[in-house]
């Protein structure tokens, strides 16, 4: 450095600090004047801005899913119940490594390959971010304590407590109640806002029978929590919360025990059973066999579960009750002959002689009876219908013509669905002259009238269209539209009153002919020549009915159907149709036994066995009403 | 609660002071000072208490570095200026050897090597060159006739550039800016013209493009950009921002209460014990505990230059008032950085921010300025 003496002028140096100091200090205090400026600007102008802001950081809306309403039958047994479940979630967006924590998580719990499987499709499936996707359900006592000691190599793994859908019956109503399974991707695409918002904490959502027809009164309404998270979405603590409304409980016509009784009696068959209130339409059983449990799809049922549900050959997911179209056969007799009286096309003393066979005028082909001899001489309609004889029936149709037959059977609810209120129906067919062009697009001939007259040919209906035809027989004419819902059930007389609905079609036809079909029914079981007569046997009351037996192949002009050489998927149905108590009728009911031979032999038993159960449970009923006792 | 009793000792101290001026200034203690710094240290504590989620160790750990760190400063302020003086360009050269060092030597965290490791110590160089820069400006220009010439000025500007730039690349954007700060207003307080600084100040502006395209690292870019438009980047790095400034605008007038603030108990705000502990207290106590701070941290500036301004020579005085001066960039830098105001540099918030490097070489300033405020008096004149 420089060793040259400068002279320094002390009070100059001085002088000139104490300048720079005061514009320092002026510099100083006018920049705290901005810093102040700016903090008052945030604090005092944007407050309520930044208040927001604030909030919207650590306040987050939590849905609360609403509970399930529940489903009973009409005497309050419980179809549909919600099962406290303890549920293992995984949240993805939480976890670092997700193969490591399932490592973790399958040596403290129970995780089988189904498990998984499941786990991995949901994970694949549309989810919200950061929605947790449940492993396990159930988780046991021990489960939840090995858990909860390894909480803190688990992060982002969550044990829940859910209300998951039960079904205490099984198998028993599989079709009809249906169930609820996992909101998939093609529901999600199709829901609107106010359906997302709905559903925004629900993971399931009905898929057949009530559960999908009922879902917006069985979902309820969803709350809302508000709680306070930390910046990496803990919560902390709830600060609000809107409660959920619970769905609506649905009560049921249906009586679990008649319903027990026709799935015990279907056991080893293919095969439905719908049994409908005369005087309401309330469904009271509905059976399909074989069935499958529902409680397998509630949490996600697996890929090999599924599958084998899928491809039995007896294909159980199928609900036969309302998608099972079938040839009626004989159990169309009684309506026709009821619609040959009301036309004036026959009356009650008009007799054929049958030989054997039918021919058209100036045809060849012979249609047939089921007894190759005939039934002989002076076949009146009562003979005809007790004994079943389609030689009667041929003619009939013959002389009624298509044009009378579908326009007497339509007022039975024939070729339309019957509007119960369960998903999926299928219309059967009822055909015309107008139907055979449009749909096969040919022009009716003559002999297609035949085939009907005997539930043959064209004609198919779904058991429940069976027993809506049935239960209007037997109701002379009312016909109401079959309900599961009871819709005026009232928790004062816990349904004991008769539900009163409006029918949706009243026939009118004079009593006379009303009271000689409705004799020639009761005769099928309670004469000596009844094709059902052996039902008969120690029956504690009146019944009417109709058996049926309906072709599954055609059989060649000459041949004779037997049933040894047929195959077994060939073989006959076995239906029958029928009602009690034949004086003041309150249950109407259809049997169809899949390839099982003749109706009289297979399916009136079955209708016997339902019908019992159904008085014996009314009987129940009755005494508890009585006594008095809840 | 500490400042009320200071308020309503403050008379009856100064009167006792007067009186016994001979004993604090033989221990070399200047009291208003003193009482000002326990003060802010208080007001620091409690705001920290909060910042750290009510840590017993961090807290304990920061007790730790207060009591070390006043220790330094009485120990300072012992320091003969005189001989400081002649010690300047030494240290100077020292300072510089080791920031060369950590060149070559250093250890680093978070992509900056700005560590020395001596036998497991781990020390910043830059951190010492804050105290040694303003004492060798002014020692150079102590030794010379004020206003200075432009040689001077031209060799006092090599002196705080060498160090400056060292830190840049290391790169340390804040350190370096208070370096370039204590020197350039040493310059500032020794008279440079003001035609000078107009004319510096031109260029600067002038310089700004360049400066952007050439020298500033990407990092540091992202950082202005976020200050810019932090909503660009909303959970990268305007993250910080927008969270501070949510805390300090949530705060509002009187503040959410201590221990709570949501913002950063719930963790929403980062950095929240250290360079962003300001917001914690906008956001506990409300604008009104921010005005108290500041308060406390002008009267900090006016002790200080009412200490340069009574010096008894020229490097006193401009060693204290570059002090002082820098004193109070580091408040203005962290508060407008949090604010939103200027970008993000690392710049604690002083006495009241976690960390013992930062504190430490604060308090040996505020040890020069007790020793330049308790040197004895000369009478000159």
């Amino acid at each position: 450095m420089s060793d040259h003496l400068h002279l320094k002028d002390h009070s100059r140096e001085a002088r000139i600090f104490f300048h720079r100091a005061v514009v320092m200090g002026l510099l100083v205090v006018s920049l705290a004047g901005v810093l102040i400026y700016r903090y008052y600007n945030l604090q005092v102008v944007q407050h309520e801005d930044y208040v927001t802001e604030s909030d919207r950081n650590r306040i987050h809306v939590k849905p609360i899913p609403p509970t399930r309403g529940l489903i009973f039958d009409r005497n309050g047994v419980l179809l549909a119940d919600n099962r406290p479940s303890f549920t293992l979630s995984l949240i993805k967006e939480r976890i670092k490594d997700l193969p490591e924590t399932l490592a973790i998580i399958s040596d403290l719990v129970d995780v089988s390959e189904s498990d998984l499987e499941k786990f991995e499709k949901n994970l694949s499936q549309y989810r919200r971010p950061f929605e947790a996707v449940p492993l396990r359900y159930q988780l046991t006592e021990v489960e939840m304590a090995k858990l909860a000691a390894n909480e803190y190599r688990l992060e982002g793994v969550e044990v829940e407590a859910q209300l998951v859908r039960y079904y205490p019956l099984g198998e028993l109503f599989a079709h009809s109640v249906g169930y609820v399974g996992r909101i998939n991707d093609r529901e999600v695409a199709s829901f609107d806002e106010e359906q997302k918002q709905r559903y925004s904490g629900t993971y399931s959502i009905g898929k057949i029978g009530l559960e999908k027809q009922y879902e917006s009164r069985l979902l309820g309404e969803v709350g809302y929590q508000h709680v306070e998270t930390n910046a990496r979405g803990r919560v902390l603590k709830e600060l609000e919360r809107e409660d959920p409304q619970p769905g609506e409980d649905l009560h049921l016509f249906v009586d679990a025990d008649v319903q027990k009784a026709a799935v015990d009696a279907l056991a080893g068959y293919r095969g439905a059973v719908v049994a409908v209130d005369v005087r309401n339409g309330g469904v009271i059983a509905m059976a399909s066999t074989p069935s499958f449990d529902p409680n397998l799809f509630v949490t996600g049922i697996s890929f090999k579960d599924y599958a084998a549900l899928r491809e039995s050959k007896d294909i159980p997911l199928f609900d036969r009750t309302i998608q099972g179209q079938y040839p009626p056969g004989s159990t169309l007799k009684p309506m026709i002959g009821l619609g040959g009286l009301h036309t004036g096309i026959i009356s009650s003393k008009y007799t054929i002689n049958d030989i054997g066979y039918f021919q058209l005028p100036g045809e060849e082909r012979r249609y047939r009876d089921h007894i190759s001899w005939g039934h002989g001489k002076n076949v009146d309609l009562e003979t005809a219908i007790i004994e079943s004889c389609n030689t009667y029936y041929y003619d009939l149709a013959n002389r009624m013509t298509i044009d009378r037959i579908h326009e007497f059977g339509s007022h039975f609810g024939l070729g339309y669905r019957t509007g119960i209120d369960i998903p999926n129906e299928k219309t059967g067919a009822w055909p015309s002259r107008q139907w055979k062009r449009e749909r096969i697009g040919v022009s009716w001939y003559p002999g297609d009238s035949l085939n009907v007259g005997v539930g043959q040919g064209y004609v198919l209906a779904t058991p429940l269209q069976l027993s809506v035809m049935v239960a209007t027989m037997a109701s002379r004419g009312t016909r109401f539209t079959p309900q599961l819902v009871d819709e005026q059930w009232d928790p004062l007389n816990e349904g004991d009153s008769l539900a009163q609905t409006d029918p949706v079609s009243q026939l009118n036809v004079s009593d006379t002919h009303w009271d000689y079909v409705q004799l020639a029914m009761e005769k099928v079981i309670h004469s000596p020549k009844g094709t059902a007569r052996r039902i008969s046997k120690d029956i504690g009351y009146r019944m009417a009915g109709k058996t049926g037996t309906a072709q599954v192949i055609s059989i060649a002009q000459d041949e004779k159907y037997d049933e040894e050489n047929v195959a077994e998927r060939q073989r006959d149905q076995a239906l029958f149709v029928g009602y009690a108590p034949a004086d003041e009728p309150q249950i109407a009911i259809a049997v169809v036994l899949e390839n099982s031979g003749h109706g009289g032999e297979k399916s009136a038993p079955i209708a016997r066995i339902v019908l019992d159960e159904y008085f014996a449970s009314e009987a129940r009923r009755n005494v508890k009403h009585i006594s008095g006792t809840p | 609660m500490a400042t009320q009793d200071f308020i309503r000792r403050m008379p009856e101290a100064s009167y006792h002071l007067r009186r016994r001026s001979s004993l604090s200034q033989r221990l070399g203690i200047d009291v208003p000072l003193l009482l000002l710094l326990l003060t802010l240290t208080a007001y620091g504590l409690t705001v920290l208490i909060s910042a750290s989620d009510d840590s017993p160790s961090y807290i304990k750990r920061q007790v730790t570095f207060f009591v070390l760190a006043y220790g330094v400063m009485f120990a300072i302020a012992q320091v003969k200026l005189h001989s400081l003086m002649r010690w300047a360009p030494v240290m100077w050269g020292l300072g510089v050897a080791l920031l060369v060092a950590v060149i070559f030597f250093g250890v680093g965290a978070k992509g900056a090597q700005r560590w020395l490791s001596v036998g497991g110590f781990r020390f910043q160089p830059s951190e010492i060159m804050k105290v040694i820069l303003p004492i060798t400006i002014a020692a150079y220009f102590a030794q010379r006739s004020l206003p200075p010439g432009i040689k001077h000025i031209f060799w006092s500007l090599v002196l705080v550039l060498v160090p400056t730039l060292l830190i840049l690349k290391q790169p340390d954007l804040g350190t370096s800016l208070l370096i370039a700060s204590s020197g350039l207003v040493v310059l500032f307080f020794a008279g440079i013209r003001w035609r000078l600084i107009f004319g510096a100040l031109a260029l600067l502006l002038a310089s700004i493009w360049p400066m952007w395209h050439f020298v500033l690292l990407d990092y540091q870019k992202q950082r202005v950009l976020t200050l810019f438009s932090p909503e660009s980047d909303k959970l990268g790095a305007g993250w910080n921002i927008i969270q501070s400034k949510t805390a300090i605008g949530s705060g509002g007038v009187h503040g959410k209460g201590w221990l709570q603030g949501t913002q950063s108990h719930l963790d929403f705000l980062p950095e929240s014990h250290t360079d962003f502990i300001i917001a914690v207290l906008a956001e506990e106590f409300g604008l009104m505990g921010v005005l108290l701070l500041m308060a406390i941290y002008l009267l900090i500036f006016l002790r200080g230059m009412y200490i340069a301004m009574s010096a008894q020579d020229t490097f006193s005085r401009l060693l204290a008032g570059s002090i002082t001066v820098t004193f109070f960039v580091y408040v203005f830098v962290n508060m407008g950085m949090v604010a939103g105001l200027l970008p993000v540099v690392g710049v604690p918030l002083p006495l009241v921010s976690h960390g013992g490097t930062s504190l430490l070489t604060l308090m040996m300033g505020f040890g020069l300025l007790m020793a330049v405020s308790t040197e004895p008096k000369r009478v000159t004149m």
